[in-house]
């Protein structure tokens, strides 16, 4: 069997049986880069000598014995806004084009604990502003299933390298959707975990009450192993939850049976893509001959979510990203008057147009007099749509539904009407505001044979309920491979 | 209704956002805004009187930790990142006269 072609589990279990070497496995994931990477440009950097030398620290350490978990050896890939020590970190943006981290995320810490070999950091919008990967200062990423479609976002590179199978598994973000969007649209399987579940220290900030890291992997096994070992209680960020319930490996079960699962009728009406639906039904399907308990019901405010969604994300980001002024790090424009003309000048080059246009409407709902009608506004409405999800989950242990309106969008269709595109993000964005788990898992293609993804939404602190529904559900399908490593490359 | 933002509104709301807009930015980001807010505007239709603003998803407040410091000088490490640097310092054009 192909290297890249198996799960993180899988691997990490021949590295450890001493089938398969560390320097091996690293290798095996360069090649299909440099094979892939040119027509899918799924990383912004590639760090082909410092994975070849960790490869070699790595296996030492299995061999001393002091490296035993399940992802030791096994390379990943990070998406671009995490901070790596010493190794570019950019955020797909030109401010950043040359930015090194003197410290690296608690995330990936955790990973590197765990005895991952980091492989580069992926593509993604813009600090991760964006649905299809195509806001980056860094070019488009293209979607594996086929490359004339976009991969989704923000964590485009990072779906798209784990579909295209140029690493092991990836880390995301996930802040309105930018995990399980992509996910569904490049045929993986993505978590977002509850909020404070995993540290966001080292994450350079979108909407600090809404961003999240999760993992990005083949199946709902390697998903659950690579939350188990990001996971952790964490001083430097003050959200951080403390949970004694991390072992998310104990609930890969295959059973379903009296489990309660809620279908939202109002994520399968107007603007659901026929063929999607079908699939999703399709499934539920699946999950109800295996003895879950399934029913409908009105979830109520969804098309709330979105406005609500853009007041806060944009308030936050327009605070969080003040810190890029060409002071500390990054790009500073060439010419200037002045610190303020300095700082002006340094932004208005430095950031595209959709960071622009979303620091520009926080600006404007933060300001004096817009701030109760616009900011507080939204903020209520969050508490009432927090509301929704705890009437639902007294009854349900999981609700059902698509991770996006559609499958993968063409190249180039998507950035003219931004509004448009933020429909897009319906049914992920009010499990965010929540802080719910959710996680999407392939369901099948559509007829144009791009992939469409499951949504499954938990409660707080129930991913165990999300990751044992995906796990059964995924039983009775396997994992589909995509094009791009099948031959079918185009 | 229909919003309808002034070049006052952007040219003030482009000082805070200490972003620099030539005359088609200004115009693109009136239409922008216009159009984002006429749908935001939908929250009008909630009545959340009564309902207390949630700024994050779990009550959690007041999260202290003892006041020590655990990084070491990282001073020149830093500054390598900076645009410009002198003496150990960030160098930024003058700001006082």
């Amino acid at each position: 069997m192909n290297i890249m072609s198996m799960t993180a589990v899988e691997l990490g279990k021949k590295i450890k049986a001493k089938e398969i070497t560390v320097l091996e496995a690293v290798k095996a994931a360069i090649e299909q880069i440099e094979k892939l990477d040119g027509t899918y440009n799924c990383y912004v950097t590639v760090d082909k000598e410092g994975a070849l030398k960790r490869a070699e620290e790595v296996q030492k350490l299995i061999d001393e014995g002091s490296l035993t978990g399940p992802l030791a050896g096994v390379p990943v890939a990070i998406k671009d806004n995490m901070c790596t020590k010493d190794l570019l970190t950019t955020c797909s943006s030109k401010i950043l084009s040359n930015f090194k981290p003197t410290y690296t995320a608690e995330a990936v810490l955790n990973l590197e604990k765990a005895g991952a070999v980091i492989l580069g950091k992926t593509n993604m919008d813009e600090f991760a502003m964006g649905s299809t990967t195509e806001t980056s200062a860094y070019g488009v990423t293209r979607n594996p299933w086929n490359a004339e479609h976009v991969p989704g976002g923000s964590s485009g590179g990072s779906c798209a390298a784990v579909a295209a199978e140029e690493c092991s598994y990836a880390l995301g973000s996930d802040t309105g959707g930018s995990i399980r969007q992509p996910s569904s649209f490049c045929g993986v399987v993505g978590i977002k975990p509850t909020y404070g579940t995993v540290s966001r220290y080292g994450l350079i900030a979108y909407g600090s009450s809404l961003d999240q890291i999760g993992p990005i992997a083949k199946d709902v096994t390697d998903c659950a192993t690579i939350l188990e070992a990001i996971s952790s209680y964490d001083t430097k960020d003050s959200t951080s939850m403390k949970r004694d319930d991390l072992d998310f490996t104990s609930a890969l079960v295959d059973d379903v049976k009296g489990m309660k699962i809620g279908i939202p009728k109002d994520y399968f009406g107007e603007g659901l893509d026929e063929e999607v639906k079908e699939k999703v039904l399709a499934a539920v399907e699946v999950l109800k001959s295996k003895g879950a308990i399934v029913e409908e019901f009105d979830l109520s405010l969804v098309e709330y979510a979105i406005p609500a969604y853009y007041v806060i994300a944009s308030a936050e980001a327009s605070s969080n990203l003040s810190r890029f002024d060409g002071v500390k790090y990054g790009y500073r424009a060439a010419d200037y008057e002045g610190l303020h003309n300095m700082y002006k000048k340094t932004r208005s080059a430095g950031f595209g147009p959709e960071v622009k246009r979303r620091i520009m409407l926080g600006s404007f709902v933060l300001s004096s007099g817009y701030y109760d009608a616009y900011y507080l506004k939204a903020l209520r409405t969050k508490a009432l749509i927090k509301q929704a999800f705890d009437k639902a989950f007294a009854k349900y242990d999981v609700i059902l539904g698509p991770a996006a309106p559609t499958t993968a969008p063409e190249l180039g269709k998507s950035l003219s009407d931004p509004l448009k595109m933020y429909l897009g993000d319906i049914y992920t964005i009010s499990v965010n505001l929540a802080g719910l788990p959710g996680m999407s898992v392939p369901c099948g293609t559509d007829s144009k044979g791009l992939p469409v993804g499951l949504q499954i939404i938990g409660d707080c602190f129930k991913e165990k309920n999300v990751i044992r529904v995906g796990y059964a559900y995924e039983q009775s399908r396997g994992y589909e491979h995509s094009p791009a490593v099948m031959g079918g490359a185009q | 209704m229909a919003n309808n933002i002034t070049d006052e509104t952007i040219d003030y709301v482009g000082i805070l956002a200490k972003l620099e807009l030539n005359e088609e930015e200004k115009q693109q980001a009136k239409d922008d805004m216009n159009r984002m807010l006429d749908y935001i505007d939908k929250l009008n239709e909630l009545d959340t009187t009564g309902v207390e603003p949630m700024s994050h998803a779990f009550q959690v407040q007041n999260v202290f930790r003892e006041d020590v410091v655990t990084n070491g000088d990282n001073r020149e490490q830093m500054l390598q990142n900076a645009p410009e640097k002198k003496d150990g310092s960030y160098k930024v054009p003058k700001t006082v006269d």
